[in-house]
């Protein structure tokens, strides 16, 4: 009795340690091919160099291009997604019935269960030809188009953690600002917002993890041009579509550009490696700390 | 505050309220757009021999036959690997997991894990499945990829479920003397099953539509057969989607609309099912 116990103790923990070995797994190998690719390649080039062409006769490997698209695109999907997610949260939170709340928060769920390949059809078949109404001459291929998309798809994200972060700010400090005369708005921004600081700002960094790791978006709708450009209106290429790119192409194991999706991997992931530490930790620093 | 502030403040509370439900509409109005352009395009094409033809070069004879046959089947296998490990361990992170290091560490751990950007899940799978254990780009290599994709998912939503479940009833149970894995076996793991369920359910969703790490592990593109073992090559819906997508004739833009309509019935299909099963497990966990 005792012994099965202990047994199916072990085989838990052992379930529970697959998790560990997939963190190191994708440590062990970012890094070890990443050192195989730099003793090839030195790594001021790939630090520096202002172009990347591992596929092209004439070799370059400069992460930046791919960098300054991941970021460009990412830059357009959060200053599209924080203000409006954040809005939405505060409205729900502080203004809206709770019928109307309890209506709008799962058809938002509804945007972020659609596959993110729906989304790149929608940026590359809806938002584009929609944009170039509005800016003539815009690329077929551009930034803009699915960093807005992107942008859409986190808004969820972030009005669902902040709406949560809000609900746990106690009455009381609600009641209290009223009390003091103050609007309904002027209670939103100086008091609840800043009391659910630490919740949102969560939000907003699993937001941008998020938008930083995406792929399938950009890979349909920003074109695979690696440009170090910051013109959302030009065509652009982001770690992870290059990543597909190259996955998706004829090149041989162990060659060199093989060895490249592994430094645009480790790169892609010390991004969103740091960001998720980061939010861990200001959840276990500032949570609860109104109970 | 003068009179002349307070009005200031009054209007600008209701020039707010105006734009926040204008932001409001505008979300939930993307989506109405969204679903409108997409079944405007492609409900023409739905028939049943769309359901019945393989891929072809000719976009009119073209259909998802072989895209579902492999989603299915990648789901089958994925579901089969991920459940027993995800559910035992979220089961021993919250029911066995002593406040220790260990389990602290596991929670970092897995923590970042869901945060890991699914492309990069891919060149583990790449990797470690398909040329380390020389699994070469199968179903198999494809399923075990996206098993530790939705570990994740099943493990918190597990833990959750567990959480809810009264404490009174583990006490119960051990004052009639069963043992700890009784109780959990046969008492906690019962009672939480509907927020294991509704888990499981959105574990499948998220992985019915997952595209880029089955790229990264040479998932293939035009597949003409339906795979019959876990060793065949594969391709999903998501990946017929995003070829049809990529290509300049619009004719197979429609047949992409078209896949997508069926994609998103099943997605919509598996959260309503797990929305469900959560109210309906909600109201009854509440003893």
């Amino acid at each position: 009795m005792r012994r099965k116990e202990k047994v199916i103790e072990v085989v838990m923990m052992c379930c529970s340690f697959v998790t560990v070995i997939a963190t190191v797994g994708i440590i062990l190998i970012l890094t070890l091919e990443t050192i195989k690719f730099f003793s090839e390649v030195p790594i001021g080039d790939f630090l520096t160099d202002t172009q990347w062409t591992p596929l092209f006769t004439e070799k370059h490997f400069g992460i930046l291009p791919l960098l300054s698209g991941t970021l460009l695109t990412t830059t357009i999907a959060i200053l599209l997604a924080v203000p409006t997610g954040l809005i939405i949260a505060v409205y729900l939170n502080e203004y809206a019935s709770r019928r109307f709340t309890s209506f709008v928060k799962p058809v938002l769920e509804v945007l972020a269960a659609i596959p993110t390949v729906v989304y790149g059809f929608f940026a590359l078949q809806f938002v584009t030809p929609l944009l170039q109404k509005i800016i003539p001459g815009l690329n077929g291929f551009n930034a803009l188009s699915p960093g807005l998309v992107m942008g859409i798809m986190i808004i969820p994200y972030i009005t669902s953690l902040s709406e949560d972060a809000l609900r746990a700010v106690p009455g009381s400090l609600r009641e209290a600002s009223y009390g003091m005369g103050a609007t309904k708005l002027q209670t939103a921004f100086r008091i609840m917002v800043p009391a659910a600081s630490s919740g949102i700002i969560i939000s907003i960094i699993l937001a941008v993890s998020r938008a930083l790791g995406e792929t399938m978006i950009v890979a349909i709708a920003a074109g695979q041009e690696p440009k170090l450009t910051f013109n959302p209106l030009e065509s652009v290429e982001t770690i992870t579509t290059y990543i597909v790119q190259v996955s998706m192409g004829d090149v041989p194991q162990d060659s060199l550009e093989y060895k490249t999706i592994f430094a645009a991997g480790l790169t892609l992931f010390v991004f969103t490696f740091v960001l998720n530490n980061i939010s861990f930790w200001i959840r276990q620093k500032f949570q609860n700390k109104y109970e | 505050m003068s009179s002349n502030q307070y009005t200031r403040a009054k209007s600008a509370d209701k020039l707010f309220k105006v734009v926040a439900l204008a932001f409001t509409i505008f979300a939930l109005g993307i989506l109405v757009v969204l679903l409108f352009d997409i079944f405007s395009r492609g409900i023409a094409r739905i028939n049943w021999s769309f359901f019945q033809n393989l891929p072809s070069r000719h976009a009119e004879k073209s259909g998802i036959m072989t895209a579902m046959a492999g989603m299915l089947s990648l789901l089958f296998f994925t579901i089969i690997i991920a459940l027993p490990i995800g559910i035992l361990a979220g089961v021993y992170l919250q029911e066995y997991g002593k406040r220790n290091k260990f389990a602290k560490f596991i929670e970092i751990n897995i923590a970042n894990l869901a945060g890991v950007p699914s492309v990069i899940y891919g060149i583990l799978g790449l990797t470690l499945f398909v040329r380390i254990l020389k699994l070469g780009n199968s179903l198999i290599a494809g399923a075990l990829t996206l098993s530790l994709l939705i570990l994740p998912i099943i493990i918190v939503t597990t833990r959750e479920a567990i959480r809810a479940v009264p404490d009174s009833l583990r006490e119960a149970s051990y004052g009639m003397g069963a043992t700890k894995w009784q109780t959990t076996s046969k008492v906690v793991i019962p009672s939480a099953f509907g927020g294991i369920l509704t888990g499981i359910i959105l574990a499948m969703s998220r992985a019915i539509g997952e595209t880029a790490p089955l790229l990264v592990i040479g998932a293939l593109v035009y597949v003409p057969f339906i795979p019959e073992g876990p060793r065949d090559q594969f391709t999903t819906l998501p990946i017929q989607i995003f070829n049809w997508t990529s290509r300049p004739q619009s004719a197979f833009i429609v047949n992409a609309a078209a896949g997508i309509i069926v994609l998103l019935l099943i997605t919509f299909l598996l959260n309503g099912i797990a929305i469900y099963i959560r109210n309906k497990w909600y109201k009854k966990i509440k003893y």
